[in-house]
């Protein structure tokens, strides 16, 4: 069995990210900043967006665009928790767990979430390919246990008794 | 969407007053709200009088540090010739604090203003508002703000034909903690590990790509445009007696309240009235047993602590705590405090950027004996071992991030002893499963 967090290895023909339209918007953001090197997040969030996650083959095309090596452009990657190093379901779910959110029942929601989406446990997709779950360190929303954030969605005062409508609206 | 509370007559709604009207969010209704007479104003001053009135003020950053504001544009070089960069803090991500989205989310117009006074001020070209990444929300709202605020001539080249050009450009983080520190936030910015850097040098000597830089949180540059209007002596009349903290501050109450959300009041609001009046109080049946006050990286305060706290600066430090960001996490008598300290290390253990040993080490392995003693393994002088550890993980690092896991420990051992107690002599039931 592949660990859950094993980097998948690129099978098929790599086709670049930055071609056409994508690589207009990125050449676009160079005269905001005065290095290239300052696009690195920009242009790894166009790969997400692109390709759901970042692959290997994505950082080195990464940093052929940005002038950095591919083992440079890794070690930024993995210092980041929101880009994924592996392909995750369709719908990305990120529940707070945090204590502010703990103390308000964030452990029953995550639980409900869990159960609800088929995934089972942290980090693992839904045999459905549906959802992958994740826990997130304080989403910034304390007041209102428990967040979670659903792609770009960002839904507050989840209840284990809402997880379902939230859920139907992901298909 | 919505705010979720009417102001209280209790409050004072400076930076507020606008939460929850759709209507404030654009160019034309911030206009009608009073917005960019502020920047306006600024301009016709000119820079060494503005940064004196906001020293005048009295004005602290409300990050979390509390550096005063205008002694910090002080120190960016005047005569230098050189590129000068503002940055924005909008990292928010202290356990217990959710000020900030507010006023990007109902008020970005408000925050723009504030940088485009200070960028004239400290003569930078640019601004980044370095966002957090999960704030997904936030950019749609601040994008068109901006879009709004260049088509009117408020950003971009000769702002309101002043002369000076001011960019504005969001830059959105990738998930890390560590980012809200000022240093590590520059180096995230210039595409590198959030890593923070060993200062001196100080960002307003080589901060964003080596140049001078002036790092300010989002609730400080909110701030600004209120003092230009209404002049340093309003904002010092704002406070209750202590002149070291003046103005009005956002404070995010949560936890086992009856009404969580963000309350501003005057520096020197009673605590006591925040949590009991403002927010309700606690649920029926249940007391305050304690108060963490200015976001997690701070002292645990007793219920007794809290309830004869000011909420200032001083105040709070006179009670062995720290205002910080304002996020106030309220627990109730039901609380399992060993338990919430634990998850509150495995947060520092989680976001610790590893690059001192003391920090990647100590907030690991406080996590792992904390949840050895809730799962009912401790050993005899665990808590020695914690208070051992957190002495050095404190005042020994590039950063303050160890300094914050130890800080809830320490607090809560020293307050709260027979807790741990009850858990490492086994009269207590584990509230986690053994490893």
């Amino acid at each position: 069995m592949t660990h859950p967090n094993a980097t998948p290895l690129e099978t098929a023909a790599y086709e670049p990210v930055f071609a056409g339209e994508t690589l207009t918007r990125l050449e676009a953001l160079y005269p905001r900043y005065p290095t290239k090197q300052a696009l690195l997040l920009p242009a790894l969030w166009m790969v997400q967006e692109a390709r759901g996650w970042v692959s290997e083959a994505s950082m080195a095309e990464v940093g052929q665009v940005l002038g950095l090596t591919p083992a440079y452009v890794k070690g930024v990657v993995t210092f980041y928790t929101m880009y994924h190093t592996h392909p995750v379901g369709r719908h990305f779910i990120q529940v707070c767990t945090t204590s502010p959110c703990g103390l308000c029942g964030a452990d029953d929601t995550l639980e409900a979430i869990l159960r609800e989406s088929g995934c089972g446990q942290l980090g693992a997709t839904s045999p459905d390919g549906r959802f992958t779950v994740a826990e997130v360190e304080c989403l910034g929303a304390c007041g209102f246990a428990t967040p979670i954030i659903v792609d770009e969605d960002f839904v507050e005062s989840v209840t284990p008794e809402r997880v379902p409508g939230i859920l139907a609206r992901y298909q | 969407m919505g705010y979720p509370h009417p102001s209280h007559p209790r409050e004072t709604v400076v930076l507020s007053k606008h939460f929850g009207d759709p209507a404030a969010r654009t160019y034309q209704g911030w206009v009608q709200r009073g917005g960019y007479q502020a920047i306006r104003k600024a301009l016709e001053l000119g820079r060494e009088p503005l940064i004196e009135l906001v020293k005048q003020s009295g004005l602290r950053g409300r990050g979390g540090a509390g550096f005063p504001t205008g002694l910090k544009w002080s120190f960016m070089p005047k005569d230098d010739g050189k590129p000068h960069y503002l940055v924005c803090n909008a990292d928010e991500s202290e356990p217990g604090t959710f000020k900030d989205r507010e006023i990007l989310r109902w008020t970005p117009h408000q925050l723009i203003e504030g940088c485009l006074i200070e960028a004239f001020a400290i003569r930078a070209a640019v601004v980044y508002i370095f966002v957090r990444g999960e704030f997904t929300e936030i950019f749609p709202v601040l994008d068109e703000a901006l879009r709004e605020a260049y088509a009117n001539n408020a950003a971009g080249r000769n702002i309101f034909g002043s002369g000076v050009d001011i960019d504005i450009v969001v830059h959105r983080g990738a998930g890390a903690y560590i980012c809200g520190e000022e240093t590590a936030m520059l180096n995230a910015l210039e595409g590198k590990r959030g890593n923070p850097r060993i200062k001196p040098p100080f960002p307003a000597q080589a901060g964003a790509f080596g140049l001078p830089t002036t790092v300010n949180n989002v609730e400080t540059l909110a701030a600004v445009p209120h003092i230009v209007v209404n002049g340093a002596e309003w904002y010092k009349g704002l406070s209750r007696g202590n002149p070291k903290s003046t103005g009005t501050k956002l404070f995010s109450v949560c936890g086992h309240v009856q009404r969580p959300g963000n309350y501003e009041v005057t520096m020197g609001f009673p605590m006591n009235d925040l949590i009991h009046d403002l927010a309700g109080g606690m649920r029926p049946g249940r007391t305050l047993k304690a108060v963490i006050p200015g976001g997690s990286s701070v002292p645990i305060l007793t219920a007794e602590e809290a309830e004869a706290c000011l909420m200032d600066y001083e105040s709070i430090a006179e009670k062995g705590s720290m205002l910080g960001s304002g996020g106030m996490i309220v627990m109730d008598d039901t609380t399992d405090i060993v338990k919430t300290i634990w998850r509150y290390t495995r947060f520092y253990a989680h976001e610790s950027c590893a690059q001192c040993t003391q920090c990647r080490e100590g907030t690991s392995w406080t996590a792992r004996v904390l949840e050895r003693i809730i799962a009912g393994q401790g050993k005899p002088g665990d808590l020695d071992l914690l208070l051992d550890l957190s002495e050095q993980m404190t005042g020994k690092t590039i950063c303050v991030l160890s300094d914050s896991c130890a800080a809830p420990v320490v607090s809560g051992i020293k307050k709260f002893r027979a807790e741990f107690d009850a858990y490492l002599s086994g009269s207590r039931t584990p509230a986690l499963q053994a490893v």
